[in-house]
């Protein structure tokens, strides 16, 4: 198992592109990911659930991947995440 | 007449007949199914056409307002294939043999209401979104397209909610205004109305009696008025003459080149002082950001910005330009911008006092934090770093060392970056006397015209009582200017206008004539520069 944390910085959290966009690069993957805050989790491949997690901008987030490819999972999504989130 | 305060959305005039928008909602009934294979058959095959559709209004939307507005669609796509919502359809059609319709309708239910319940604005506006996805499939399951009563005249379309495909879909020569019940500023079809320039206003209690009424809407300051009187009348066409007026000047002059009538081109740019505004920059046909002023970052907080949050500021208006160049000005605190988390000493003259890179070459930190971030952005588009308040060569030679670190930095993290353009604010009479020796260290100037010609003359800005002594067209000024742009050319520099000056219409022609590069402008005032520059 593989993780990582970071700290919403985008201005209205978790929004609907980027959760749309992270849920498309996390089904690149054989392994499963989810994302965990504020006590909630989910898988990121679902969008919607993602977004009802209603992340905002200053929450911590930490993202987990368990499967064959997890480091280059875990490498990938923290790229993103970093960049867009 | 009756009168309702609403909440501006997009401002502009509009006085027409007002159309309820024909919110038939599909009716949806429930029936039992024996054949659930078949009938999850027709609810893939209805999502798949509406995946389809969605497509086509991306590409339309492409097309008619950009990139950003258009990823809505994108969205959607990717919310249809949402598994939850496919599992939740799918399972009731199979255990409790409904009909696809009902499965669907029941599952938009459950899943906006999820939406609705959240606290933050944003999300809640979610809620939306879930509903037109589902109407979309709605429509393909029960091949009923919804009814389009727009035909003929021009409307005020009232509605008591509008979903974006809605929005987009409508034609935009048919309708004057938007007046909604439900609809926030962060809304989608807000997004969509502001880029194709339509009236907005929402919070309005729709009444179903108005359809078919006259009314005003003001979407500046979100009053609608039904049966309007002929004072209001008079006022609104005033109104919507000076737009009339604003918008034949865009069309006339929009996507022209800006050049003299003898052919001489002039990059015509905006200052912006805000990430949002960005929307005006590309609608007012600006060629890019002369003046990207970061100051916002740092006001109004009680901490400084990080460098990640400056970062995906710098990335958005990057990306949003898409190619165009955008010069960010580095942090110019100080003087009459004050943010008490910087702890600075109060000064008996704080325009001559600790700010702007006087700040930055003390507290290293902060400037460091800023240029690592604008390097970070910069892979992500067509930005040039300037340094305002230069008064001296060695001013310069420290900035351009930090940024070099800074890049040092990201090379060793393994962060991409680009080279970017270094330029410098000339502000101060100094930089101007030795613009020769400065213009051999950078890329380009930016002549700040309002602190040069306060700094020039002597004459405080902000004192009112002195207004009869400023002359922003003062001999001396133009003279500075006339230097700088010969030094610059000199060295083979480029050399713009970011004050108030390069504005002025009186002055555009002078301006020019005396081989000024670069003119930037509020994005208001682009068209109508771009309309001088042509008559020189």
């Amino acid at each position: 198992m593989k993780s990582f944390q970071y700290v919403i910085q985008d201005p209205v959290g978790i929004h609907a592109r980027p959760a749309g966009l992270l849920s498309a690069k996390a089904k690149e993957f054989n392994a499963v990911v989810k994302i965990a805050a504020g006590g909630r989790e989910s898988e990121v491949t679902k969008l919607m659930a993602v977004m009802a997690m209603g992340i905002t901008c200053g929450q911590e987030i930490t993202i987990i991947a368990e499967g064959p490819d997890e480091e280059e999972a875990i490498a990938e999504l923290e790229k993103f995440v970093r960049e867009n989130l | 007449m009756e009168c309702v305060q609403g909440k501006a959305i997009v401002g502009g005039t509009a006085i027409g007949t007002v159309c309820l928008h024909g919110q038939a909602p599909v009716d949806v009934k429930r029936s039992r199914v024996e054949d659930t294979e078949r009938e999850n058959e027709r609810y893939k095959k209805a999502r798949a056409q509406a995946a389809e559709e969605l497509q086509q209004l991306y590409e339309k939307a492409l097309q008619e307002v950009g990139e950003i507005n258009a990823q809505i669609f994108e969205v959607h796509r990717m919310m249809l294939e949402d598994e939850d919502y496919n599992n939740s359809v799918t399972n009731m059609i199979m255990e409790q043999n409904v009909n696809a319709e009902y499965a669907v309708a029941m599952t938009s239910d459950n899943f906006s209401r999820m939406f609705e319940d959240m606290e933050d604005e944003y999300f809640k506006a979610r809620s939306v979104d879930i509903r037109d996805i589902s109407e979309r499939i709605l429509m393909h399951l029960t091949g009923t397209a919804k009814e389009n009563k727009l035909q003929g005249d021009k409307v005020i379309l009232l509605a008591e909610e509008l979903t974006p495909s809605e929005t987009i879909q409508m034609d935009k020569d048919a309708i004057l205004a938007f007046v909604t019940h439900v609809g926030s500023a962060n809304s989608h079809t807000a997004i969509l109305a502001r880029s194709m320039n339509i009236p907005a206003i929402t919070e309005i209690s729709i009444n179903r009696d108005w359809d078919g009424k006259t009314a005003a809407v003001d979407g500046a300051t979100g009053m609608l008025y039904i049966d309007p009187e002929e004072e209001i009348l008079q006022k609104m066409r005033d109104q919507m003459k000076k737009e009339e007026e604003r918008k034949l000047l865009l069309d006339a002059w929009k996507g022209k080149e800006t050049v003299t009538s003898g052919g001489r081109r002039v990059e015509l740019y905006a200052n912006i002082g805000n990430e949002s505004d960005v929307a005006s920059v590309l609608t007012n046909d600006a060629e890019g950001v002369g003046l990207f002023r970061t100051e916002f970052l740092y006001l109004e907080r009680t901490e400084f910005p990080t460098e990640q949050e400056q970062f995906q500021t710098y990335k958005y208006v990057a990306e949003n330009l898409a190619g165009k160049k955008l010069v960010i000005r580095t942090l110019d605190i100080g003087a009459d911008k004050q943010a008490d988390y910087f702890e600075l000493e109060k000064e008996e003259n704080p325009a001559m006092g600790m700010r702007a890179i006087r700040i930055c070459l003390t507290r290293k930190d902060i400037f460091k934090t800023q240029l690592r971030a604008i390097l970070r952005a910069s892979a992500f588009g067509n930005i040039s770093v300037m340094f305002p308040m230069i008064a001296s060569l060695w001013e310069v030679q420290e900035a351009k060392k930090l940024l070099e670190e800074a890049k040092g930095e990201l090379s060793a993290e393994g962060i991409a970056y680009k080279d970017v353009e270094i330029g410098i604010m000339i502000e101060t009479p100094a930089a101007v006397m030795i613009s020769r020796e400065l213009a051999k260290e950078v890329d380009f100037f930016s002549i700040g015209t309002n602190d040069l010609t306060q700094y020039t003359l002597a004459i405080d800005r902000q004192n009112q009582k002195l207004d009869a002594f400023y002359d922003a067209h003062h001999p001396a000024v133009l003279a500075m200017l006339q230097m700088v742009i010969e030094n610059a050319h000199a060295e083979k520099k480029w050399v713009g206008i970011c004050g108030e000056l390069a504005a002025d219409e009186k002055l555009t022609g002078k301006l020019v004539e005396m081989g000024v590069d670069e003119l930037s402008v509020s994005p208001g005032m682009v068209l109508p520069i771009r309309k001088a520059i042509a008559e020189i």
